[in-house]
């Protein structure tokens, strides 16, 4: 890992329009990804961590800008990816690259796989025309594909080795970034781990970034430098991979590693069992999102929702409990109409 | 002439030769590689023997039996229900899917049983044939006895009991769990006409005991305000409030034995410990058994007593959960531990069982697990090995530990299972034949 910043996300916001009224303004919006930061290093791996509905995946298409973003700034190797012009997008595309969670509806039905893995290489002209062939053997043989499968169809393959095409498709075209989507989620256990360790030496071995997304929280911990876990659309803790796990600072983590079932049968836990449902990302609630579940809840968090703040060095954290750090961070009100202040509190009263 | 003649000869045959190349070439970038091809004699052949045996089979079970034929008892009078050598194959084109093969273990009462294995290795279709919701004609229960205690004493057959007994027992002594509750759950009823409707059916009760003691159950599964979830439909609900109300419909008859098939694999961690925590709490209510069917050791380690481990329709591997957590014998056990990340267990590369679980229609006639075993030998070739009965609860179908108890038996006393297998596996897939690739 070098310490050149490869990615940097400021104040990412990404919202869905359910509802326009007569004039055709939002009246309903859902705010999927609502103003997220954080900056990755080259040769780095953040993990994003979140149960189903809050974000995760509209959060890696925003990166890549696979759909257009309602605020904020992704600023990709020196460049504001909203200011590329159109036809620098091109090059942008070959630097960054996705992998699917279902590898069986993501890879054409009609191409053989040298075709699918040389297609973009050929589009964008990576190599001369006459070392294609050999550039594709080379990169299959990186991904543990043999060679006679060049003239293969994706058909005839298992799913591990779908996602192994996936993975030499989107590495052909030399990227820098690599969102991976949940590349392991649709696959049986015995056939996790082969991704897994692939993935882990190619980033070594082609100096590659990772935004890795996944619901589950041992293959985050396992290939992860740093991690982010999101809630509703918010992350609400990010740190270094030990700073995390070591001393988890927000409930949400807390509740979130206790609820893991470890595979061993000696370990009893003492677990941390959550109320309620996950409030739909169309609906969160006022104040901090997690305050309806939340064990530690205070009279503030209905009200109020937290700062995303650097509680301890390189330790962010979005939680009322971590108050003292106001004093350093000046606390500036946020939008919450006060009629909903008032009337919580005198309910509460 | 004459070698102008043989000439000719010889390029001809060249000439077949090639163009067979090509047409094969051809059929096989049309129907993918060329184990996916079925000429039409082998496709006809299948569907006759299919046919055949399909025909055989309903006629055994529409014979006319009397109660000696489908009670019998149990082996020991401790156990709920007992697996005898089932066998359930599913009649395609392609050819028979042997899915459940002669899978044999014990579910005791007041226990819970956990069954693992990767998707397609016959767990599901082992609680379907106890259940007997196997989708006919194509699937078939071939042979093999389950025996169920019921609640009048008796113990039946449930492969050879007739229907009117069989609904006595389905839902209201054995009830079931799903992965996807919305394909169980009726869409145009309410979640209480639901509730009610099994309380009336199987427990005779009128409309307003029924709707108390549903609001009951309900607030028994932790849903909040059970009056106002009676009048709402299945789509209102969340995933996790889907389960809880499955749970609930499940425990209306107080079931002898709840089957649950991946209770938990549709919903968030939060909401998967909070089924879990239920689902535990719950026993010792009912005081019954379960039989926990996943593929995540996890849930396992937390859940489960004893464990069935099968791969590709076979029993590979049972024993109480500390035998299959701390001593391991099958190679395919120890893959499958290794390879899951677990969290504080250090930056280690993870240990990847190569290969793929083998095509379900053409099992090779030695151990299934042959080609993508670390341990393997020469021998493992000879044969389907035998389960072997290592303890009282711990067994396993594999050569490795066959040997190993012959060799106990000869010299007894001196037997260790951990040793051979646990300590080596670490390394990596380097000495495989394959490099560990191909999967
Ligand atoms: N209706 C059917 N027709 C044909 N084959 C079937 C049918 N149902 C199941 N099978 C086959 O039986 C085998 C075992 O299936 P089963 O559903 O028991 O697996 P499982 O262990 O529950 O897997 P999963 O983890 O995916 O639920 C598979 O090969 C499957 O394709
Ligand atoms: S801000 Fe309050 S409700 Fe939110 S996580 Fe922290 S303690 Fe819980
Ligand atoms: S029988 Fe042989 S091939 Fe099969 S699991 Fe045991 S050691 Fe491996
Ligand atoms: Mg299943």
């Amino acid at each position: 890992m070098s310490d050149k910043i490869i990615l940097e996300v400021k104040n990412l916001k990404k919202y869905f329009v359910m509802k326009k009224d007569l004039l055709g303004r939002p009246k309903k919006v859902l705010k999927a990804v609502d103003d997220i930061s954080f900056t990755l290093k080259e040769g780095e791996t953040i993990g994003i961590v979140g149960e189903s509905g809050c974000g995760k995946t509209t959060m890696g298409r925003s990166v890549l800008r696979l759909n257009d973003i309602t605020g904020g700034e992704v600023v990709f190797n020196g460049e504001t990816v909203a200011d590329i012009p159109a036809r620098k997008l091109r090059k942008l595309r070959t630097e960054m690259q996705i992998i699917f969670q279902d590898p069986y509806s993501s890879l054409p039905p009609r191409m053989s796989v040298g075709q699918i893995i040389g297609e973009a290489v050929k589009v964008h002209k990576i190599v001369p025309i006459e070392e294609l062939r050999a550039y594709v053997l080379d990169i299959m043989g990186k991904c543990g594909l043999q060679p006679h499968y060049y003239d293969r169809f994706p058909h005839e393959f298992s799913g591990g080795q779908r996602q192994r095409i996936c993975i030499a498709r989107a590495l052909a075209v030399r990227p820098k970034l690599v969102v991976c989507d949940e590349p392991v989620s649709a696959l049986d256990v015995s056939i996790q781990a082969n991704i897994i360790n692939l993935l882990e030496d190619l980033r070594d071995e082609m100096k590659l970034s990772y935004i890795f997304i996944s619901h589950d929280l041992s293959v985050i911990y396992h290939v992860s430098d740093k991690i982010g876990v999101m809630y509703l659309g918010n992350l609400v803790e990010l740190a270094s991979k030990d700073d995390l796990f070591d001393n988890p600072l927000s409930p949400y983590t807390r509740t979130l590693f206790s609820a893991v079932p470890a595979p061993d049968p000696r370990k009893k836990m003492s677990r941390i069992i959550l109320t309620g449902d996950i409030p739909s990302p169309a609906n969160p609630p006022h104040g901090c999102k997690f305050h309806n579940r939340c064990p530690e809840c205070m009279q503030i968090c209905k009200m109020i929702r937290p700062e995303f703040y650097e509680a301890a060095p390189n330790h962010f954290v979005a939680c009322h409990c971590y108050y003292r750090h106001y004093e350093l961070h000046p606390y500036e009100p946020v939008s919450v109409p006060p009629s909903t202040l008032y009337v919580k509190s005198r309910k509460q009263g | 002439m004459k070698e102008k003649l043989q000439n000719a000869a010889a390029f001809i045959r060249k000439r077949a030769i090639r163009f067979g190349k090509a047409v094969k070439k051809f059929f096989t970038d049309i129907f993918g590689s060329d184990s996916g091809y079925i000429s039409r004699k082998t496709e006809k052949e299948i569907s006759d023997y299919n046919r055949k045996e399909i025909k055989r089979l309903e006629k055994e079970k529409r014979r006319k039996l009397s109660p000696e034929d489908y009670r019998t008892e149990m082996q020991n009078p401790d156990n709920i229900a007992e697996f005898d050598d089932l066998k359930t194959y599913f009649y395609t084109d392609r050819g028979t899917v042997k899915a459940v093969d002669g899978v044999s273990f014990s579910i005791p009462k007041g226990v819970t049983v956990g069954i693992v294995g990767e998707s397609g290795c016959g767990k599901s279709v082992t609680a379907m044939s106890l259940m007997r919701l196997i989708q006919g004609p194509l699937g078939q229960i071939t042979g093999g006895e389950i025996r169920f205690a019921g609640r009048d004493g008796y113990t039946y057959d449930m492969v050879k009991i007739p229907t009117k007994d069989l609904y006595r027992i389905r839902g209201k002594e054995i009830a079931m769990i799903f992965q996807e509750p919305m394909t169980s759950l009726n869409p145009v009823f309410t979640i209480g006409n639901q509730i009610d409707e099994v309380l009336i059916t199987h427990l005779d009760m009128n409309k307003h005991e029924a709707r108390k003691r549903s609001i009951e159950l309900l607030t028994q599964v932790g849903i909040p305000m059970p009056e106002q979830i009676c009048d709402r439909y299945p789509h209102e609900l969340s995933g996790g409030m889907r389960q809880r109300v499955m749970i609930t419909i499940a425990l209306a008859c107080q079931p002898r034995l709840i089957i649950a098939d991946e209770p938990t694999t549709a919903l968030d961690v939060t909401i998967q410990a909070q089924i879990l925590d239920l689902l535990r709490r719950i026993k010792t209510q009912f005081d019954g058994s379960i039989m926990l069917i996943t593929h995540d050791l996890g849930v396992i380690a937390e859940m489960a007593e004893f464990v069935v481990l099968m791969y590709a329709g076979k029993i590979i591997e049972t024993g109480t959960v500390d035998e299959i957590f701390y001593n391991p014998l099958h190679p395919y056990t120890i893959g499958l531990q290794r390879s899951k990340p677990v969290i504080d267990s250090g930056k280690e590369r993870l240990y990847s069982i190569p290969g793929n679980v083998p095509n379900p229609i053409n099992m090779p006639p030695y151990c299934y697990f042959y080609d993508r075993c670390r341990f393997r030998t020469p021998e493992c070739k000879k044969g389907y090995p035998p389960f072997v009965q290592l303890t009282e609860t711990h067994g396993t179908a594999c050569w490795l530990h066959q040997r190993s108890a012959d060799a106990d038996y000869e010299n007894a006393g001196t037997f260790t299972t951990d040793a051979a297998t646990t300590d080596t596996v670490n390394t990596n897939t380097a000495n495989m034949p394959n490099g560990g690739e191909n999967f």
